[in-house]
Order: structure tokens, then C-alpha cells, then sequence
């Protein structure tokens, strides 16, 4: 990644044009063409620098919910338990964290219905309970790391 | 990706959401959009042309109904997602707070807005095994960076900080993040 990549990145982590020609909008104040851009995002999807590029969506704005939850598993009974949790589609993301509450994973649902169902499944195949951490109120989401 | 699980299923009309709120009314045209667009924006000229002729829209409609969908907040931007280990953050803690009930929503303002902090929100506590109410992840380029954040936090709170902790990531068991209709 080249001074012109972090630039890209940095400047495209705030947002992107809804116009006929976004990319030429894009590209002309950072100095590159709009060929140029482009070929650079490419690289840069495709080395994984970049995760996504293109609309990030509010799944809670659609109808559906996002809820944190965690379990407190044995050790002895770490993998197993990871295999059970990530089967599930609803499972979007799954980290091991280090405290008693040792595997952290968010559900993700369509309907608001689909997150009491994801954990029942969870706790029968577990046999763990989950602790759930909706959120109550959100004071900041966003990207802002510099390249 | 197959269309009989998209449309017809528009989001209830007067719908509320987790918290009350009124929910955006989507109808089939919008799923369709956002089906085809949650991989990521088609890296051509004119993308959102490419969607229009993907979509059997009109360029100008495709457009209206992305700048809707961002009104409403379904879309919270179109922009780029950084992958933070390639950009050298590496270190990731979830900082948790104790903090009072009361003060709560001043403080994870302030929290929030701090340059290191990606997501700030409040979350109920599960008592007795877990005292904090206020999440905060902080991304810093090593485990001393993030150390050093999390004390700036609780510089910022102060005597309302009655306990913490961090809990660092040791390993991504998994990380998909939502799909839907598809």
C-alpha cells in the first residue's frame, strides 16, 4: 500500500458520491484518474485491504436486530462450542475474548423475533447460557482509522 | 441469487423497531437493490447505471431510492470498510465500564467522540458476572496502544468510572457479517 492507497482509503471511509459518474468525482481531487481509481480499489478489494465497497446497510432500520452476546465456555469444551455457535447463519461475527465471558459473537436477524430464536438454539445445542447485551442506546459508530 | 426470497415482503407498514422507532418502509424494488449491492458497489464508470440495467431501472430511479435509503438510515453510508489488520491495527479491545445509570448518556457522547473509538454504545449489565454498561472498542496499532487509549478514557470519566476492564480479541472465530433475501 503506496501514499495514494491511504489516501483512498482515508478518504473514502467518509463517503462516496450518489452521481452519474462517481468515481471520475472521486478521483479528480485525489489527483488520479477515474481508471486509476478504479484499478486501485480493485487491488485493494482484492488483497483485502479493503472488506467491502458499496453501501454499509442498518439491518435495526429494515426491521431485523443486531444483539452482542457472549458465553462463559470451559475450556476443555472451547472448539466444540465454537463449531455449534458459528453453524448458525445468524451468527455474523465470533471472537474469543479473554475473560470469564470468553467467546463474544453478534446475531444478526431480519426480524426482531429471529434473536430470542437464535439464542434457544444456541443454549440447547450448547447446554450454555447467553448472555445477551443489546444495546440500549448508541453514541457512535463509524470508521475512522487512518491508513 | 434467487428472487423468490426477496420480494414480496416489504417491511410492515407503521412497523417499529427494537427501540420504538419507526421502521423505513422498503418495498420489493428496494430489497432487490439492496440484494444487489451488499456485495459491494460495481467498480465501473457509471455504477450505478450497471445497477439500473442489472435491476431493469432507470439510472435516475436507482439513484433517487439509494439517496432515500440514506435518509431513512437503512443505508448509513456508501464507502469504503477497511480491513483493520491490514492497515496495522492489530490490537483490538472492547473496553467496558461501570458507570453511573444516570450520567451514562453524557459520557458515552464524550467517549464517542474520542478519535480511537469505533463504537461506543450503551449495553445493559448482567449482574453479578458483569458489572459494565458502557462498551467502547478501541483499534490501536499494538496491545500497549490500546493500553494507553483506555486510559484516556478513563481519565475522560473520572470519578464515574467506579470499574473496568478490556477485553482483548485472541483469535476472529468467525466474521461473515449479515446477508439477506439471498
Amino acid at each position: 500500500m503506496d501514499e495514494v492507497d491511504r489516501n483512498i482509503v482515508n478518504v473514502l471511509q467518509g463517503g462516496f458520491p450518489i452521481c452519474d459518474e462517481p468515481y471520475l468525482a472521486v478521483a479528480e481531487p485525489l489527483g488520479l484518474t477515474e481508471a486509476e481509481l478504479i484499478a486501485r480499489l480493485q487491488r485493494l478489494l482484492e488483497t483485502k485491504t479493503l472488506t467491502r465497497f458499496g453501501p454499509m446497510f442498518q439491518v435495526e432500520r429494515m426491521g431485523g436486530a443486531f444483539v452482542l452476546a457472549a458465553l462463559a465456555v470451559p475450556q476443555a469444551d472451547y472448539e466444540r462450542v465454537a463449531e455449534q455457535v458459528n453453524a448458525l447463519p445468524e451468527v455474523a461475527h465470533n471472537y474469543r475474548r479473554e475473560h470469564a465471558l470468553n467467546m463474544w459473537f453478534v446475531l444478526a436477524t431480519e426480524t426482531l423475533e429471529g434473536i430470542p430464536a437464535a439464542i434457544d438454539r444456541i443454549e440447547r445445542a450448547t447446554g450454555l447460557k447467553v448472555y445477551a447485551f443489546p444495546k440500549l442506546k448508541e453514541y457512535f459508530v463509524g470508521m475512522k482509522l487512518h491508513a | 441469487m434467487p428472487d423468490a426470497a426477496l420480494s414480496p415482503s416489504p417491511s410492515p407498514a407503521g412497523g417499529r423497531g427494537e427501540h420504538g422507532e419507526p421502521l423505513a418502509r422498503l418495498d420489493g424494488i428496494d430489497r432487490r437493490l439492496i440484494v444487489a449491492t451488499q456485495g459491494g458497489l460495481p467498480l465501473v464508470p457509471r455504477p450505478y447505471h450497471a445497477l439500473a440495467e442489472q435491476l431493469g431501472l432507470s439510472a435516475e430511479e436507482v439513484m433517487a431510492r439509494l439517496r432515500r435509503l440514506l435518509e431513512s438510515g437503512v443505508v448509513r453510508r456508501i464507502g469504503a470498510v477497511p480491513n483493520h489488520y491490514a492497515l496495522g491495527y492489530t490490537a483490538n479491545g472492547m473496553s467496558v465500564w461501570d458507570v453511573p445509570d444516570e450520567r451514562i448518556d453524557a459520557l458515552g457522547e464524550a467517549v464517542g467522540k474520542l478519535p480511537f473509538v469505533t463504537h461506543c454504545y450503551h449495553r445493559p449489565r448482567a449482574l453479578p458476572l458483569w458489572p459494565y454498561n458502557l462498551f467502547a472498542m478501541v483499534h490501536g496499532k499494538s496491545r500497549d496502544e490500546v493500553e494507553a487509549q483506555v486510559k484516556q478514557i478513563a481519565a475522560l470519566l473520572g470519578a464515574d468510572c467506579r470499574a473496568h476492564d478490556v477485553l482483548f480479541s485472541s483469535r476472529i472465530l468467525k466474521k461473515t457479517g449479515l446477508r439477506i433475501g439471498g
